[in-house]
Formats: structure tokens, sequence, C-alpha cells
């Protein structure tokens, strides 16, 4: 793997990781973070999506009139749901119950739109294949790790296996934190991130 | 040797040769007014709007034939997930578990429509999968189950949470009032809030509760902690509104099996 694929896999995970740097697929990252397993369902789920219209649009990406760019990516994306929500409801049926209300949210992801837009348009069909499975998994890191705190502090559990919700820690004063699991406490989880990743990467910090 | 294209940029004349003239043959212009004209790219300039809107129109068949494809091939077997799915989930609110789901089905469950006069008949038509259309219809159905318990009777309920559809199904034992079992589910309700309709904690409490008071239907869900009686069950808290959803849905379907539940 050449050093520039090996950065367009691995910069998402890190330095330019799509949630904390370059702010993309925050309103998602909010809605589906109150329980850690709907947020690996995300995860996965846009990590696929992502790789997928890289390559089509990457493909596509010699032919398509400049003015409409942006439908024709929001049509690629949009049909390449459709279809993997179809073939899962045929083939996996429990698991597309899970994703039903998500097959809207990664549609309208601005992660899609971003890297298609900044990277497939402009590149070869396998470094977009590994921009896209690297950003969507950029996405999935902060979405398990903002959810693994609210399902833990807001709920006392995780995955739906109790955790901290035992009569000892009770008594001790111990009691879940019903904000976790609103909104809110995502933004501030996600900015904590944020504060704690800029502080640690100097070429993050603006001047 | 290969003929450039060379223009004028004085007057505009266009020589042909491989080097530009020493002068303009109109104008007099010296040769570095001349510049070389790039020989235009093989194929269809994508930006002219022919090309845009042939592009759009043949991308737009394809993605419909495609889906189209996709979706009268697959529907089939969708249907069948459906109808395993609403089976199962039957069965779920009487507390059975089948590995197969529709030979259990086919085996314990009859599925009957509620007559005006308060009898039952059995469903002539296929098994249905959505039960608010059925509503609407003025199809009400009531499932006979029978199960190492008795028998119970299941009642359908479809209504609305807070972002969409919600639905399930309430059980009761042969008197017609007592709950047997609960079964509740949702299109998009907060996870952690109101999704909470689904698990055990939420509808274990409506075991034993009396559907009917002498008042007519009387089984609904209150605000958390507020429980009291033969027929409330708490509700979330934090998923008040899907709670209230699950009150309404409770009332409003019950109701129309007033004929049918022992008062």
């Amino acid at each position: 793997m050449s050093k520039k694929n090996k950065e367009a896999f691995l910069n998402p995970l890190g330095i330019n990781n799509p949630v904390t740097v370059q702010v993309l697929g925050i309103c998602s990252a909010l809605a589906v973070t109150a329980k850690l397993e709907p947020a690996l369902v995300m995860g996965l789920s846009v990590t696929i999506i992502t790789a997928f219209a890289n390559v089509v649009i990457s493909l596509l990406r010699k032919t398509i009139p400049n003015r409409i760019r942006i439908i024709v990516q929001l049509v690629v994306v949009a049909s390449l749901v459709t279809i993997v929500s179809q073939v899962l409801k045929a083939f996996a049926y429990d698991v597309s119950v899970q994703l039903s209300v998500y097959v809207g949210l990664i549609i309208t992801n601005c992660i899609l739109m971003g890297r298609l837009e900044a990277f497939a348009m402009q590149n070869a069909p396998w470094p977009s294949l590994l921009d896209g499975i690297g950003n969507g998994l950029g996405y999935a890191k902060i979405l398990v790790i903002v959810a693994f705190f609210r399902e833990l502090f807001g709920s006392g559990t995780l995955l739906g296996y109790n955790i901290l919700n035992y009569d000892c820690l009770k008594e001790a004063g111990y009691v879940n934190n019903g904000l976790m699991l609103m909104p809110p406490m995502a933004l501030i989880i996600v900015a904590c991130i944020i504060w704690w990743q800029r502080a640690h990467n100097k070429d993050l910090q603006e001047k | 040797m290969a003929n450039k294209k060379f223009k004028c940029n004085v007057c505009g004349y266009v020589h042909e040769g491989a080097t530009a003239p020493e002068s303009c043959p109109t104008c007099k212009a010296p040769a570095s007014a001349f510049v070389e004209i790039k020989a235009e790219k093989k194929g269809l300039s994508t930006n002219s709007n022919a090309y845009t809107i042939i592009y759009a129109a043949v991308l737009v068949v394809i993605v419909a034939f495609l889906l189209a494809f996709v979706s009268s091939s697959l529907k089939e077997r969708q249907d069948t997930n459906v109808k395993l799915d609403t089976m199962k989930q039957i069965l779920a609110s009487v507390n059975v578990q089948a590995t197969d789901v529709e030979a259990e089905f086919n085996k314990n469950v009859k599925d009957m429509l509620l007559q005006a006069d308060g009898t039952l008949k059995e469903n002539d038509a296929a098994f249905a999968t959505s039960y608010g259309a059925e509503f609407k219809n003025e199809r009400y159905h009531v499932f006979v189950v029978n199960t190492d318990k008795g028998t119970k009777y299941v009642f359908p309920l479809s209504g609305n949470g807070l972002w969409g559809g919600i639905w399930g199904y309430v059980s009761v034992n042969d008197d017609k009032n007592t709950v047997y079992g609960t079964y509740f589910s949702h299109e998009s309700e907060t996870p952690g809030l109101g999704a909470e309709i689904t698990t055990a904690a939420f509808q274990q409490p409506f075991v034993g509760k009396k559907v009917c008071d002498a008042n007519g239907v009387a089984l609904t869900v209150v605000k958390n902690g507020n429980a009291q009686g033969d027929s409330q069950v708490d509700g979330i808290s934090g998923g008040t509104l899907t709670s209230n959803g699950v009150a309404d849905m409770l009332s409003s379907c019950l109701n129309n099996y007033k004929s049918f539940l022992n008062k």
C-alpha cells in the first residue's frame, strides 16, 4: 500500500477524523448514541455505504457534469442505501428492523456527501474505497466512544447488560444520570473528545 | 508534418502549419502575436446543457429500473418475513417463543373477526400484517390461542408514539378481562427513553391487570410512579409522550372490543 493510500485510510481515524476534525455527521452522532448497540449498527452501515458510494462516484467522476454533481452524488447514495435496506429486509429481517430508523439518517449523513465531494470526485476507485472505509470507521469510533459513556452513565448498562444497576451502589447514593440520555450530553462528550484531541495534537491547534 | 493551428491575437486570423508565420498576412502583426490553438479534447464537453440533461435522464432511468428490479424481485421474501414477524409478535404476547413460527402459529392460533353481535367468526381473508388499516376497515381481529395455560385471546393494537407509529398485542385470559401478556413495538421512538416500551420492564407490569372496569375500557398507562388500582401501569420517565401514545392506543383500540370483553 503506497504512502498516499495509507494516509487516505488512516488519517480519518486520527488527525483527520470526520466527526472531531472535519465536524461532519454531528447530527446523527447525537441521535443514535444513547445506547451502544444502535451506535455500532449505525457506524457499520455508514462505513459500508461510504465505501461503496465512494467507489461508484470515483468510477463515474470523469463523466459527471459539473453543474449537477451534487444531485448525481445524492442519487447514487440514496439508491445504494435503498438497495441495501431492501436486501436486508429480504435476507436479514432482524437487522433491517434494527436499521429502519437509521436508513434516513444514513442518506442525509454529511460524511457521505463530504467525502464524495472532497475525495471521490478527484481520486481513483482504490484510494476512494480506502478513504470511504477510513472515514466510516473514524465516524464509528467516535460514535462508540460517545455511546459507551452515555449508556454506561445514563442507563448503567452496556449493550443492554447490567453494569452499574446494583442495590449496593444505589444505597451508597449512586444514581444513573438521566441527562446522559438527552442529546445535549452527546454534544458535550463530542466536545470533550475534540478538546482532548486538540490538546494532544499541536497541528490541529488554531493560532 | 503535424499541422498545428495558430491564431493571431490581433485580428483572429488562423494559420495552419508547423510554426507560427513570421507576420500575419492580414494585419501584419509579428509572430509573437500568434498563439497556438490546442486541439480540443476528444469526446463530449461535460459542461454542455445537452450532455447534462441527457446524463441526468439516463442516470434516473437506470436507477429507476435498478430499484424497481430489486424491489419486485425481493418482494415475496420481504412479505414472508413481515408475515412471520407479525406471527412472532402475536405469539410473543402470549409468552410463546417458537423456532418454527409459522407451524406453531397455524397449529395453535385461530385468526378470528369480531362480529357486531359480539361473536367471533373465522377470518376468511389472507393473514393481515397491518392492523391499523384493519381497524379503519372495521375488521376487528381476535386471535384465539391455545396454550398450556388454557385459551387466550389476543387483540392487536395500533397507534402513534412521539416520532412514528407504535403497535402491539395484548392477550387476556379466558375470563376476557385479565391481561395475560403484552407485546409492544415501535418505528422510531427515542432509544433509551420512548423505545423502552419494548422492554420487559415496561411490559411485565401489565400482567394481571384488568382491561375493563365498570365504566368500560380502563387499562391505561400513567406517569411513572403513579400507577394504582387494577388497570393502571407505570409509564416511562423521560418517555412521557410515548407512554401517552401507548395509553391512547390501548383505549382507542380496545374500545372496539367492548362487546367481546367482560365488564
